[in-house]
C-alpha cells in the first residue's frame, strides 16, 4: 500500500517534468501540454491529501474537479490564441513571437 | 480681518485657476487685472492684518486658525491651518507686497510675449504656494508649499521652453533641489517619528523635553532640515542651480530667485529656531556655510559680465549673510535682512530688466554703458538699490547687514565676522562695477540698437520707484538701539524668537567702531570699482583682455592700476575664475551628471533582461521560485 | 456531507449575480442583435455595473456571510468591490469610443469585462481558497481573450499568447501552493487556517517545509497577478500589445484583486507566522520598485512606461505587507483607490491621443508639444503624472504617505528610505512626459484632437477625484479604516 509520501513524490516529479517541458519546448502546443502536466501533478497532490488527511475527504476532490474544468477552459482559450498566432506567423514557434521587448 | 487669513493664499489660487483655464480667451487686460488684482487684494488684507496684530498686546500676537481638518489617521492629525504671528506676518507682507509690484511690472515686461496668460497663471500659482508655505502651522503644509514653489520655479525657469538652455536650466534647478528636498522630507519624517506630531506648536513645545541639547537626534533632525534649506536657498554645495535659473524671464528672477522662494530656507530655519538652538553643531554649520557661501559667491560675482548672473551670485551671497545671522542665533536679524534684501534685490532685477528691455535683451555689461541719461528713472532707482546693498549708511541694507555682522562679532565669532566684512567690501565692489559698467563710461552698445534706446513704459517704472523708496526707508524700522532707534523690528518679532537681552560684553563704542569699519570697507570697494571703471574708462576693455590672456601683460599707462590689478585683483580673479570654472562646472555638475548617468547605465543593462522571449520570462519566474524555496530551506 | 448544512444566502452574492446576468444577456444580444443596434451594448454594460454597485453599497456594513464562509459581504470585500466596479465602469466608458474607432462594437467584449469584474469580486469576497482560485481564473481567462481582442494586430496576438502562457504557468504554481497548504491544514478555509497556523501541521509528521513551500508558491502565483519582480515580465509586453482600454483595465482591477487576496491570505490567515515570510515581501518590494523605476527610465512608449510604473507601484504597495499593521492595510486600500483613478486617467488621455491609424503611445512623436495643442489633455495628463510621481496635493502623495508612514511606525525605516529614493527616480520619467507635452516644439503630426464625450468624462472624473483625494483624503481614509477585515 503506497503511503502519502509516494504520491507526493510522484506529484513533485511530474511537476518538475512539467516545468522542464515549459522551459525547453519551443512549440506553443508543447508548452501548453507541459502546463497541463503541471495541473495534473497538482491534482494528484489534492487527491492524495484528500485521501490521507482530510477526514471528510471532500475539499481536495472538489478542488480537483475545479482544476480539471479550468484546465479545459484554459486549453480552449489557449488553442484559440495559438491559432491566431499560427495565422500571423505561419507557425507556432514561441521564440519567433517577440516583436515586443525591453 | 484675522478671521479671513485664509483669503490671502486663496485669492492667488483663484487667479491661477481663472487665468490657467480661461487665460487665452480673456485677453491681456483681463488677465493682468486678475493676475495683479488677486495678489493686490491679498496684500491689502496682509496690511490690514499687520495693523490688527499691532493693536494686540505683544503676547497675544500668535494666532492659529484651522481652516479645515486635513488628515486624521490614528495618532496622526494634520489640519489645513494657518499660523499668524509676527514672523509669518512679515513674510506674507514681503511675498504679497513685493510680489504685487513685480506682477505689475510684468504686465509691461511680458506684454509682447505669447505666453502672457500662462506666465500670469504660473506666477499666481507660485504666490499661492509661497503664501501657504509661510502661513502653514505644520510641517506637512510647509512641505506642500515647499514642493509647490519648487514646481513653479521649474515651470517658470523653463518658461521659454523653446530655448534649450532654459529647459536645461529648469531641469538642473529641479534636480538639485530634489537633493535638498530629499533631506528635508527625511527630516520631517524624523520629526514625526520623534514627536508623533507635525504641528509647529506641539513640536516646539515638546522639543526641549524630548531632545537633549546637542544630542544626536536634535542634530540629525536639524541637519536634515538644513539640507532642504541649502537646496532651496542655494547655499554651498547646492547653489549651482541659481545662476542658471536666470534663464527665466526677469520678473521671475526678481520674484522667485531673489525676493521670495530662495529665502524660504532662511524662513524655515528661523521658524524652527527652537530645534536649531538645541543643536549647537548644526548652528555652527549654518553659520559657517552661510559665511563661506557669502564670500565664495561674492568673489565669483566680481568676474561675471552677464548682468543677471552678477545679481544671481549676489543673491546667493546675501542669502549667505542671512544664514550667517541665523547661525549665530540672530534670527530676527536674518529675517530683517531677508526683508530689506527682498526690496533692493527685486529692485535690482527689475532695473536690470528695464536695461535689457531698452537694449533689446542685451545681457552683457561690456556692451552697455552711458545709459545714465537715457534711462534716468532706472538709473536713479537702481542707484538707491546699489547703495542699499553696499551697506551705505542711512540705506536699508546698512542696518540689516550691520546687525548681522554685529551679532556675529558680539557672539565672539571673529573669523566669521572678518569673512562677513570682506564680503561686504566685495559686495560694494561688484555692485558698483555693475552700476558703473551699465550707466557710466562710454557707450559700448551695438550700433544697431543704439538709436532706439528708450526708457520703459510707466507700468514698469512705477514699481521701480516704489521699491526704491522701500529700499531707502525699509531699514528704519530696525534701527539698532545704539543709533538711537528702538530696534522695533526685533521687538516686533520677539514673540516668536523670544526676548534676547543685548549681550553687554562689548560697549556701544565697539559697535560704533565696527559700523565705521564696515562703512570704510564698503567705501573701499566702491573706490576700487571707481578706479577701474570710471577713472580709467578703457580699463574695462583691458580687463576683458586680461581674462583671456592672464599672463600677457600689456603696456599700460595707468601703472598704479596695473599694480593694484596685479597684486590684489588678478590672483583673486584667477582664483574666482578657477572656483567658478573648475569647482562649479566640473566637480559639482560632474557629480550630478555622473549620478544620473550611472542610474541610466544600470537601467540600460537591466532592460536587456526583458528579452521578449516568453520562455525566458518563465525562466525568470522559476528563478524566483527557486530563490523563495532556497530561502525557506536555508533559513 | 449533509447538504442542509450549507447555509445558502443569496443576498450576499447579489452584486455578483447581477454582473453574471448582465454578462450573459450581453453575450446573447451579441448573437441576436442586428449590427446597427449594437450601440446600446456598452450602455447595458455600465448599467449592470451601476446596479451591482448600488447593491454593494446597500450591503456595506452588514457583515453578511453565506455558503459556509465561501461568500462574504464584509466591508473589506465590499470596499474592493467598489474599487473593481468603479474601475470597470470607467473602462466601459473608455471602451465606447475606442471600439467605435476600431469598428469592433461587440457584446462579448463587454460581457468578458463584466465576467472579469465578477471574478475579481469573488477573489476579494471569500474565505475559501477554492473560490479565490476560481475568481482568479475567471479574471485570467477573460483577460487572455480581451488582450488579444485586436485579432489582426500581431502585437495584440503576441500579448495574448505571452499573457496566456505565463498566466497558466503561474496558476499551476498557485494551485500547487494551495494543495500544499491544504495538505498541511486539511482545509482551504482561511478562517480555519488562521486558527490552525500557529500549530502548523495537523497530520502527524507533516514537515514544516511543506507549509513554507506552499506559502512560497502562493507568493509566486499572486506575485504574477500583481506583477511583482521577478514575476512581472509579462506585464510590459501585455500592456504594449493589448488594446489600450484593456491595458488600463489590467493595471487597475486585476491588480487590486491580487492585492485583496494577498491581504486576506497573508495578513489574516498567515498573520500569526508573519516573521517567517516578512523578509520575502521586503525583498519583493525592493526588487519591484527598483526594477520598475529603473526600466521605466528608458521607455518611450507610454503604455510600456505605465507598465513599468505599475510594477514599481506594486512594489510600494508591498511595503504594507512588510509592516502589516492596520494602518498599513488601510493604506493599501487608499493606495489602490487612488491608483486606479490616476492610471485610468492616464490611459484615457492615451486613448484620446490615438486614432485608428496610430495608438497614441509614442512619447517623442505623438506627445511633443501636444499639451499646448490640447490644453485639456495636457493639463489633466500633468495631474495624472504628478499624482503617479507622488506630488502633493494629489491623491498619489497621500497614498505613498500613508504606506510609508505606517512602515516607519512599524520600524522599517530602511525600506522607506529605499522607497523614497525610488520615488525620486520615478519623478524623472513622469515629469518627462509633462516636459514633452509642454516644453518641446510640437511635431508636425501633432494636431488638436476632438475628445469624445465618454472619454472626456473619464478624464474629468478621474482628475477631479485625484485632486479631491489629494486635498481631502480624510473621508476615504476613514472608509478604508472601517473596511479592514
Amino acid at each position: 500500500m503506497p503511503s502519502l509520501y509516494h504520491y507526493l513524490s510522484l506529484s513533485a516529479l511530474l511537476f518538475c517534468i512539467g516545468i522542464f517541458g515549459a522551459l525547453t519546448r519551443r512549440n506553443a502546443i508543447g508548452i501548453l501540454m507541459a502546463i497541463e502536466l503541471l495541473f495534473n501533478a497538482v491534482n494528484i497532490n489534492f487527491v492524495a491529501f484528500a485521501r490521507f488527511i482530510d477526514p471528510q475527504a471532500i475539499v481536495g476532490q472538489v478542488f480537483t474537479i475545479f482544476v480539471i474544468t479550468i484546465a479545459a477552459a484554459e486549453a480552449a482559450v489557449g488553442l484559440a490564441i495559438i491559432i491566431l498566432i499560427y495565422r500571423q506567423h505561419k507557425g507556432v514557434d514561441v521564440d519567433k513571437v517577440n516583436i515586443m521587448k525591453w | 480681518m484675522i478671521e479671513y487669513v485664509w483669503l490671502i493664499p486663496l485669492l492667488p489660487l483663484i487667479g491661477f485657476v481663472i487665468n490657467g483655464i480661461l487665460g487665452r480667451r480673456l485677453g491681456k487686460t483681463l488677465v493682468s487685472l486678475i493676475g495683479c488684482g488677486t495678489i493686490g487684494v491679498s496684500f491689502l488684507i496682509s496690511v490690514k492684518i499687520l495693523f490688527e496684530l499691532l493693536s494686540l498686546p505683544a503676547e497675544h500676537r500668535i494666532i492659529e486658525r484651522v481652516v479645515f481638518p486635513w488628515i486624521y489617521s490614528g495618532l496622526f492629525k494634520v489640519n489645513v491651518s494657518f499660523l499668524l504671528d509676527p514672523l509669518s506676518c512679515v513674510m506674507i507682507l514681503v511675498v504679497s507686497g513685493v510680489g504685487f509690484f513685480i506682477h505689475v511690472y510684468s504686465i509691461g515686461y511680458m506684454g509682447e510675449d505669447k505666453g502672457f496668460a500662462r506666465f500670469f497663471s504660473f506666477m499666481n500659482l507660485f504666490v499661492f504656494f509661497m503664501l501657504t508655505l509661510v502661513l502653514s502651522n505644520n510641517f506637512l503644509l510647509l512641505y506642500l508649499g515647499w514642493e509647490g514653489v519648487g514646481l513653479c520655479s521649474y515651470l517658470l525657469i523653463g518658461f521659454w521652453y523653446e530655448k534649450k538652455s532654459a529647459s536645461d536650466a529648469a531641469k538642473k534647478a529641479f534636480i538639485v533641489n530634489r537633493i535638498g528636498d530629499f533631506g528635508f522630507a527625511l527630516g520631517i519624517m524624523l520629526i514625526f517619528w520623534t514627536f508623533g506630531t507635525l504641528n509647529y506648536s506641539d513640536v516646539f513645545l515638546q522639543a526641549p523635553s524630548i531632545l537633549t541639547l546637542g544630542g544626536g537626534l536634535a542634530t540629525a533632525i536639524t541637519l536634515l532640515l538644513f539640507a532642504g534649506a541649502v537646496g532651496k536657498s542655494a547655499q554651498i554645495p547646492l547653489y549651482v542651480w541659481l545662476p542658471d535659473a536666470m534663464e527665466g524671464p526677469t520678473p521671475v528672477s526678481a520674484l522667485i530667485h531673489a525676493a521670495t522662494m530662495v529665502t524660504a530656507g532662511v524662513y524655515m530655519v528661523a521658524r524652527c529656531h527652537v530645534l536649531f538652538q538645541l543643536a549647537p553643531f548644526t548652528m555652527g554649520l549654518v553659520a559657517v556655510i552661510g559665511a563661506v557661501t557669502a564670500l565664495y559667491t561674492a568673489s565669483i560675482g566680481m568676474v561675471q559680465n552677464d548682468i543677471k548672473r552678477v545679481l544671481a551670485y549676489s543673491t546667493i551671497s546675501q542669502l549667505g549673510y542671512m544664514f550667517l545671522g541665523c547661525g549665530v542665533g540672530a534670527f530676527a536679524s536674518g529675517i530683517f535682512h531677508l526683508m530689506t534684501h527682498a526690496f533692493f534685490k527685486a529692485l535690482l532685477f527689475l532695473g536690470a530688466g528695464c536695461v535689457m528691455h531698452a537694449l533689446s535683451g542685451e545681457l552683457n555689461m561690456q556692451k552697455m554703458g552711458e545709459l545714465k541719461n537715457k534711462l534716468p528713472v532706472t538709473f536713479w532707482t537702481m542707484f538707491a538699490a546699489v547703495l542699499a546693498i553696499s551697506g551705505i549708511p542711512l540705506f536699508s541694507g546698512f542696518f540689516s547687514k550691520d546687525e548681522i555682522l554685529w551679532k556675529a562679532f558680539s557672539q565672539g565669532n571673529l573669523i566669521l565676522w572678518i569673512i562677513g566684512l570682506v564680503t561686504a567690501g566685495m559686495t560694494a565692489f561688484y555692485m558698483f562695477r555693475l552700476f558703473f559698467l551699465t550707466f557710466f563710461g562710454k557707450s559700448r552698445v551695438d550700433e544697431s540698437i543704439k538709436s532706439h534706446i528708450h526708457e520703459s513704459p510707466k507700468i514698469m517704472i512705477v514699481p521701480l520707484m516704489v521699491l526704491a523708496v522701500l529700499s531707502v526707508i525699509g531699514g528704519y524700522i530696525g534701527v539698532p538701539k545704539s543709533l538711537g532707534g528702538g530696534n522695533n523690528f526685533e521687538s516686533f518679532l520677539s514673540p516668536v524668537f523670544g526676548e534676547k537681552g543685548e549681550i553687554a560684553l562689548h560697549p556701544a563704542s565697539t559697535e560704533y567702531l565696527l559700523m565705521a569699519l564696515s562703512v570704510v570697507v564698503a567705501l573701499l570697494g566702491i573706490f576700487f570699482a571707481y578706479r577701474f571703471y570710471i577713472k580709467s574708462p578703457d580699463l574695462p576693455k583691458s580687463l576683458a583682455q586680461r581674462f583671456s590672456f592672464p599672463y600677457k601683460l600689456l603696456l599700460n599707462k595707468y601703472y598704479v592700476d596695473e599694480l593694484y590689478f596685479k597684486i590684489v585683483v588678478n590672483p583673486l580673479l584667477k582664483f574666482a575664475t578657477f572656483l567658478w570654472q573648475f569647482f562649479d562646472v566640473k566637480v559639482i555638475d560632474g557629480i550630478a551628471n555622473g549620478l544620473a548617468n550611472t542610474v541610466n547605465w544600470f537601467a540600460g543593462i537591466g532592460r536587456k533582461v526583458q528579452t521578449g522571449y516568453v520562455r525566458n520570462y518563465a525562466l525568470g519566474m522559476v528563478f524566483g521560485v527557486l530563490l523563495i524555496l532556497a530561502y525557506f530551506i536555508l533559513r | 456531507m449533509d447538504l442542509s448544512l450549507i447555509d445558502i444566502n443569496w443576498q450576499v452574492i447579489t452584486p455578483q449575480i447581477i454582473l453574471a446576468v448582465f454578462g450573459f444577456v450581453l453575450l446573447l444580444l451579441e448573437a441576436f442583435l442586428p449590427k446597427d443596434k449594437k450601440g446600446i451594448l456598452p450602455h447595458l454594460a455600465w448599467i449592470g455595473i451601476a446596479l451591482s454597485f448600488f447593491f454593494s453599497v446597500n450591503l456595506f456594513g452588514s457583515g453578511f456571510s453565506g455558503f459556509n464562509g465561501m461568500a462574504l459581504a464584509d466591508n473589506f470585500a465590499l470596499f474592493f468591490s467598489f474599487i473593481f466596479l468603479i474601475s470597470s465602469f470607467l473602462v466601459v466608458l473608455l471602451s465606447i469610443s475606442f471600439l467605435k474607432r476600431e469598428e469592433q462594437v461587440r457584446g462579448d467584449y463587454y460581457a468578458l469585462l463584466l465576467f472579469a469584474t465578477l471574478g475579481m469580486m469573488l477573489m476579494a469576497s471569500s474565505f475559501d481558497l477554492i473560490v479565490i482560485f476560481l475568481g482568479l481564473e475567471i479574471v485570467s481567462v477573460s483577460l487572455y481573450i480581451l488582450s488579444g481582442f485586436r485579432k489582426k494586430d500581431p502585437k495584440s496576438n503576441e500579448a495574448s499568447m505571452k499573457f496566456f502562457l505565463m498566466g497558466s504557468f503561474a496558476t499551476s504554481f498557485l494551485i500547487f501552493g494551495i494543495a500544499l497548504i491544504y495538505g498541511n491544514f486539511g482545509t482551504t478555509n482561511l478562517e480555519k487556517i488562521l486558527f490552525l497556523a500557529p500549530f502548523s501541521g495537523v497530520f502527524a509528521g507533516a514537515s514544516e517545509f511543506l507549509l513554507y513551500a506552499g506559502i512560497g508558491f502562493l507568493i509566486v502565483g499572486f506575485g504574477f497577478k500583481i506583477a511583482s519582480v521577478p514575476f512581472h515580465m509579462w506585464m510590459p509586453d501585455v500592456f504594449e500589445g493589448a488594446p489600450t482600454p484593456i491595458a488600463g483595465f489590467i493595471s487597475a482591477g486585476p491588480k487590486a484583486a491580487g492585492f485583496a487576496a494577498l491581504l486576506r491570505i497573508f495578513l489574516l490567515a498567515f498573520s500569526s507566522i508573519k516573521p517567517d515570510w516578512t523578509l520575502i515581501f521586503w525583498i519583493l518590494a525592493v526588487l519591484s520598485m527598483t526594477t520598475g523605476n529603473l526600466l521605466a527610465l528608458w521607455q518611450t512608449n507610454l503604455k510600456r512606461l505605465l507598465a513599468y510604473s505599475s510594477i514599481a507601484h506594486g512594489g510600494y504597495i508591498l511595503i504594507a505587507f512588510v509592516s502589516g499593521s492596520n494602518s498599513a492595510i488601510s493604506g493599501v486600500l487608499f493606495y489602490l483607490s487612488a491608483y486606479i483613478l490616476m492610471n485610468l486617467g492616464a490611459f484615457a488621455v492615451i486613448i484620446s491621443m490615438g486614432s485608428k491609424e496610430k495608438e497614441g503611445t509614442d512619447l517623442y512623436k505623438e506627445y511633443a508639444g501636444a499639451g499646448l495643442k490640447n490644453p485639456f489633455l495636457g493639463v489633466f495628463m500633468a495631474i495624472f503624472m504628478l499624482s503617479l510621481a507622488g506630488f502633493p496635493p494629489t491623491a498619489g502623495f497621500f497614498a505613498k504617505f500613508y504606506i510609508f508612514s505606517s512602515a516607519i511606525k512599524s520600524g522599517y525605516l530602511g525600506l522607506v528610505i529605499i522607497a523614497v529614493i525610488n520615488s525620486l527616480i520615478s519623478v524623472y520619467y513622469y515629469l518627462r512626459v509633462i516636459v514633452y507635452m509642454f516644453m518641446r516644439p510640437s511635431a508636425e503630426e501633432v494636431k488638436p484632437v476632438s475628445i469624445p464625450f465618454s472619454l472626456g468624462l473619464v478624464i474629468l472624473l478621474t482628475g477631479i477625484g485625484i485632486l479631491a483625494l489629494g486635498i481631502l483624503p480624510q473621508e476615504l481614509l476613514n472608509l478604508a479604516y472601517n473596511s479592514i477585515f
